[in-house]
């Protein structure tokens, strides 16, 4: 049987110091790995005989202004489907320099997963094919999604009122 | 920081200019097929390189209505992210709303009643129903079947009557609370739900299998287009009705049952080869399984109350509000948005019209969501659509852009 | 029995084997009950409009038989659903394409004003780009409404006078949104 703690176990025994952070909120297994580990930490997963994790669920990232050298979170969250089993996998970067290797080669859906999180946050992927913003125009000169920038829109000036506007 | 402003074109051109590649002194030509195009059926842009008729390589441009969901989500309280979920796959909204409330029941560790569980089963049926109905009969008109269309429109508008019923509106629904359902159901809605799954429905769909299924015309058309195996497909991230016609059962309702699904007996129609005619098929098949699953809901339906006893979520009955002070100060808290949420981050999938559709939240304690984000179904699987096309024709790359069932609204988020 | 309505003749001379009227009011009486709609569809108000072409509403019973997705033989431009910034030019070179007359129908909330989505990719109302005879407002506007707009739109085309294209203040209006 397959559940958190064989996964833990398996990937501490591969893995050692290079995975931290374990916890299960909602039970569902997630940790944290550094940018240069990512890769082989999900191969890893992807390619294990007993863990079979064949599908990328989900990639999102996640702006920590507070978090002085990891503001970026690129969350990566992979399914097995034959043991029904999720993992989530976190990696750290400085906004400074946003690197993240791509799990495009892994898997093919990674590939527009990682232009939006990029478009979104300015997480560079590297290795990734084809990385050029995907939703927002392209000559969009900020990151959106960073909590620093505002929701609204800046051209509208019926809101722009003593008593009801912004 | 940014300069928002308003972006004009600067050449009226602009979006046509493209590149004809020229390799071996054969001449390519490019088309565009959107983004405003009869068949896309949503504004995405597809630039197909074309030799002769055949499609060599397609590119693709989203985003023409990108609204920053994730964005406004976490400027807004939690019950008011709601609306926003309606906007997202807008052919089955219900199932965007209720999938967003339970994600904060998770989050809340709630535990809603049975009654609301199985009012919430039928709803997301009906808006599979409707969904599916959209995208099959859609395909009937790119391939130039038009009546189909006409019969099943009537059909979905007897589910947005039975919406209305329930909720107040038709299409962009804002359906039940965090906690359970705003109101029961009525008589009458109980009444039209009963009427529609045990009368008109299988009639008028089986007349639409009946003008579709082994129709020579539309067959010619979809089958043996488009396919996908399953190895691909699971690894471009296909779910829901586009992953099962290439053969793999995989379905959130049943590998990770949500809102009682384990209670009914129901089966997941699967397709082997991955085409649009599988696709097609599938979509037709899970119709009657919904139909089984409300029938089974609305024969069964529990007694007991329709929300759970969550008084910081659910809002007090009116009633109680004008009358006690407890009421009406949860109440003033819940408009106001003045309810701190635990902390905690939680996913919650549930099946959407088009697949798995994930919520994604981190909550920091505050009163709006930390980060939440979207897994939307079409914007992944939608990639896949240049190796779907390659090396098929134009009137082929329509129909499988309209089997895809891509809802601009979800794309895009 | 049919119970097809035939509009009402225009004011005018009628005698016998004879009816005078001015061109004006013949021309847009013709124009209103034909016009040819553009369904610019991008988001929800698109289903709704689905609905209101479909068969419970049939939006061709008001002469709006034949939807054209070509912007070069319509005369009506529905504008339904969230218009982003990105779409903005895209939306503005269909309004271009279009021949005169043209008419534009702001169909929801988003399209006239942006609606609930107030943020930075969204336009706030297509009125910023091209200019728009008729709000409908909803979000979304039941087909009833969506009707109504079209209705709008042919009391528009019947009482318009046909020079009012050649005005000054018509032509400034263009000149305003950079159209000409």
């Amino acid at each position: 049987m397959i559940n958190n703690e064989s996964i833990v176990e398996e990937v501490v025994g591969q893995f050692g110091q290079k995975v931290f952070g374990f916890e299960e909120p909602f039970g569902l297994l997630t940790f944290t790995t550094n940018a240069s580990d990512l890769t082989e930490v999900v191969d890893f997963l992807k390619n294990h005989p007993e863990f079979k994790f064949n599908f990328l669920t989900d990639i999102a990232g996640i702006h920590f202004p507070d978090n002085a050298g990891g503001e970026l979170c690129s969350m990566c969250m992979i399914h097995s489907w034959e043991n029904n089993i999720r993992v989530r996998i976190k990696v750290f970067v400085p906004i400074a320099d946003p690197k993240v290797p791509t799990l495009s080669t892994l898997f093919a859906s990674a590939n527009w997963m990682e232009r939006e999180t990029f478009d979104f946050y300015g997480i560079e992927y590297t290795g990734h094919p084809n990385l050029k913003r995907i939703l927002n125009m392209e000559d969009m000169d900020y990151f959106p999604m960073r909590k620093e920038f505002p929701l609204e829109d800046a051209t509208r000036e019926d809101k722009i009122d003593a008593l009801f506007g912004r | 920081m940014a300069e928002n402003t308003l972006i004009l074109p600067k050449d009226s051109n602009d979006a046509l200019a493209l590149n004809v590649p020229m390799v071996e002194d054969k001449q390519y030509s490019t088309l565009n097929l959107g983004p405003v195009h009869p068949a896309t059926h949503g504004i995405f842009q597809n630039i197909l390189t074309m030799d002769g008729e055949k499609i060599v390589d397609s590119e693709q441009t989203v985003g023409y209505i990108h609204r920053a969901f994730e964005k406004i989500a976490e400027r807004r309280p939690f019950y008011q992210i709601t609306t926003l979920t309606d906007r997202l796959n807008y052919c089955s909204s219900p199932i965007n709303n209720f999938g967003w409330h339970m994600t904060v029941e998770k989050l809340l560790g709630v535990k809603v009643p049975k009654r609301a569980e199985y009012i919430r089963v039928i709803m997301m049926e009906l808006a599979r129903i409707s969904d599916h109905l959209i995208c099959n009969s859609i395909l009937g008109v790119d391939t130039g079947a038009y009546s189909g269309f006409l019969y099943v429109m009537q059909e979905r508008e007897k589910i947005y009557e039975i919406y209305e019923e329930v909720c107040g509106a038709r299409l962009t629904t804002n359906m039940g609370r965090i906690g359970g359902m705003e109101r029961d159901l009525s008589p009458t809605a109980i009444a039209k739900i009963r009427d529609l799954v045990f009368n008109s429905f299988p009639k008028v769909w089986a007349e639409f299998e009946t003008l579709f299924n082994r129709n020579r015309i539309f067959r010619d058309r979809i089958q043996n287009v488009g396919a996908i195996s399953s190895e691909r497909a699971i690894a471009y991230g296909f779910t829901g009705p586009n992953l099962r016609a290439t053969g793999v059962d995989y379905d959130v309702r049943v590998i990770e049952p949500y809102s009682s699904y384990e209670d009914f007996d129901f089966e997941i129609p699967i397709g082997h080869k991955g085409d649009t005619f599988d696709r097609f098929m599938v979509r037709n098949g899970e119709v009657w399984e919904s139909l089984k699953i409300i029938q089974q809901a609305i024969e069964n339906l529990p007694e007991g109350p329709y929300y759970a006893d969550e008084d910081h979520y659910y809002l007090p009955p009116k009633k109680e509000v004008y009358s006690s002070m407890e009421a009406l100060i949860y109440h003033f808290k819940i408009v106001m948005g003045e309810i701190d949420a635990p902390v905690g981050e939680v996913y919650h999938a549930v099946e959407g019209g088009n697949g798995e559709l994930g919520f994604y939240l981190i909550s920091d304690g505050g009163r709006t969501p930390y980060r939440l984000h979207f897994r939307r179904p079409s914007f992944i699987y939608y990639q896949a659509y240049p190796e779907m096309c390659k090396g098929l024709t134009i009137s082929d790359a329509v129909v499988i852009m309209s089997s895809l069932n891509v809802i601009a609204g979800e794309l895009d988020a | 029995m049919s119970n097809i309505k035939i509009v009402d003749a225009p004011e005018g001379l009628e005698g016998s084997g004879f009816f005078a009227t001015s061109l004006d009011k013949a021309i847009g009486l013709a124009r209103s009950y034909s016009l040819w709609p553009l369904p610019f569809a991008t988001s929800c108000c698109g289903i709704e409009f689905m609905a209101t072409m479909g068969s419970n509403y049939d939006i061709s019973r008001f002469g709006a038989e034949r939807p054209s997705f070509s912007p070069r033989q319509a005369d009506l431009l529905m504008v339904m659903g969230t218009i982003a910034k990105k779409m903005g030019p895209v939306l503005k070179q269909v309004y271009l394409q279009m021949a005169e007359p043209r008419w534009v129908i702001a169909v929801g909330a988003c399209a006239s004003s942006g609606g609930i989505f107030d943020s930075y990719s969204v336009l706030q109302g297509i009125d910023r780009v091209i200019p728009v005879d008729v709000y409908v407002p909803g979000c979304p506007p039941r087909p009833e409404q969506i009707i109504d707009g079209l209705m709008q739109v042919q009391h528009l085309a019947q009482n318009e006078s046909l020079r009012r294209r050649n005005t000054e203040e018509y032509k400034a209006l263009l000149e305003s949104y950079k159209v000409l």
